[in-house]
């Protein structure tokens, strides 16, 4: 039995009667994987960071929230914790806004919780990261600042912080990363990203080699940019004097 | 339809719990099989990575970084698409478990380059002068691997490796995209079918976090130790 190579197939009609080829579904594809993965990037950000300043306070509220936080978005899987938002919370929702939220239309709907999703999941992993960046500074800047006269949160704003997130520029790489491939995760819930279109194509088309070899390559394209791009922003936010800086 | 957050109704778990125990079996099997199989040719790949022979070397990391660089759950449709072609190639028809197997194999080539990732680290972090030594007394670049180097360089790894162990037990659940009823697919199925969807979804929710909690604190427990 050999299978029929056939490379055209991505030039072809899709026959649903929109004049799409089937690359178009590929682009599509790649434009929601790369905006969910941003989006939920850039949530992942701005929670983790809160959640990671938490973590190293003294307070052992805010720290034990942040601790929470963690435990809780690490040790659930993130196809369990897909399902219950898109699936669970709609139904927990007050004053309807679940009956809200199931009329919006489905293709929003699918994107507002693998965001959500995504971005939560990836906070508490870019949190452990703001942790250790912060808890890998010289105990003696905190001190000095203190000596200074700084408050607590100015000295997270003008002292430690600054130096933290430069110093997790590496790491965060991987996080970035992380967040693409993850992302098709939410092929499960019926998302159009890269993968539920490779999925589709096997279904349309049965060139099922050519089209998960276009997705691979997309995804690959995808790690190689990122990974530039954050060499890039490396070499911008280095700090003279520490490790790594020496390149 | 709609549902409130008082009227959750549990009452349709006990009686699935059968299923839900089978699917937690499976689960178990792929991930300790996936642990097994991937430390094994993971530590395999790291070697050969190092070993300076360039074929080698190039083979290992072209294999580690291609599939560090595609989604799991590409990687799980690839297998579900070229191995039971494989199978019927070898076994000729009639092999009944085909998503098993295919998920089985996509689980073990998959975690192994993550897993090979880690005994590299480890491998580096036992001192450069414990190599010297060991080449001086005439041992060979294996003999040196399997008596000298790893056996310190897994003991380092061990938390990194059960902290795998805890990711790579969550993923088992995305077996979910080729309809193999693993915990989380039972769960989802029992769910489905009793118009218990939410319930469900919450109580495989908890006992995921219950098992994963256990495994991530007895890694924290395993790196103090190590620490000391």
């Amino acid at each position: 039995m050999a299978y029929n190579w056939n490379w055209g197939v991505f030039l072809q009609d899709t026959g649903i009667g929109n004049g799409e080829t089937y690359l178009d579904w590929l682009i599509t594809g790649l434009k929601w994987t790369l905006t969910l993965g941003l989006s939920a990037f850039a949530i992942a950000l701005v929670v983790g960071a809160v959640m990671g300043v938490f973590r190293t306070t003294p307070s052992k509220i805010l720290s034990s929230i942040g601790t929470c936080y963690v435990e809780l978005f690490r040790n659930i899987p993130l196809l369990v914790q897909l399902f219950i938002w898109y699936f669970v919370i709609p139904e927990l929702l007050p004053f309807g806004w679940g009956e809200q939220f199931k009329q919006m239309n489905p293709l929003l709907q699918q994107f507002l919780c693998a965001t959500v999703c995504l971005g939560l999941f990836t906070a508490a992993r870019v949190a452990e990261q703001v942790r250790a960046g912060i808890q890998s500074l010289p105990r003696g800047q905190q001190a000095a600042a203190s000596a200074l006269g700084l408050t607590l949160p100015q000295t997270y704003r003008h002292v430690m912080l600054p130096m933290a997130f430069r110093l997790i520029v590496p790491p965060m790489t991987s996080e970035f990363m992380n967040v693409f491939k993850n992302s098709a995760v939410a092929t499960t819930i019926g998302f159009i990203e890269l993968s539920r279109q490779a999925q589709q194509l096997v279904d349309y088309t049965a060139q099922a080699y050519e089209s998960f070899i276009a997705v691979t390559l997309i995804y690959l394209v995808i790690n190689a940019s990122t990974m530039y791009f954050m060499r890039w922003v490396e070499t911008k936010t280095r700090v003279p004097g520490f490790i790594g800086s020496s390149k | 339809m709609s549902t409130g957050i008082l009227d959750l109704d549990f009452s349709s778990i006990p009686g699935a719990l059968p299923i839900l125990a089978n699917g937690l079996a499976t689960t178990f099997e792929i991930t300790v099989a996936a642990f097994i199989i991937g430390v094994g040719w993971g530590i395999v790949l790291a070697v050969m990575r190092l070993s300076g022979n360039k074929p080698l070397a190039f083979f290992a990391t072209s294999y580690v970084n291609l599939f560090r660089s595609v989604p799991l759950v590409m990687v799980i449709l690839w297998f579900y698409l070229i191995v039971p072609q494989l199978l019927k190639s070898i076994f000729g028809e009639g092999i009944a478990d085909i998503r098993f197997a295919s998920a089985l194999t996509a689980f073990c080539l998959f975690e192994a380059a993550y897993f090979s990732e880690i005994v590299r680290a480890g491998i580096q972090s036992v001192s450069k002068g414990q190599i010297s030594a060991s080449y001086a007394m005439g041992f060979t670049y294996l003999q040196t691997m399997r008596l000298i180097i790893l056996p310190q360089a897994l003991r380092n790894m061990m938390p990194l490796l059960v902290t795998q162990l805890v990711i790579l037990f969550q993923d088992t659940s995305l077996v979910y995209v080729i309809g193999l009823a693993d915990f989380f697919g039972s769960a989802y199925k029992v769910g489905d079918r009793d118009g218990r969807l939410v319930e469900l979804l919450l109580f495989a929710g908890v006992i995921y976090f219950i098992l994963c909690f256990a495994l991530s604190t007895a890694a924290k427990r395993l790196q103090k130790r190590n620490v000391r």
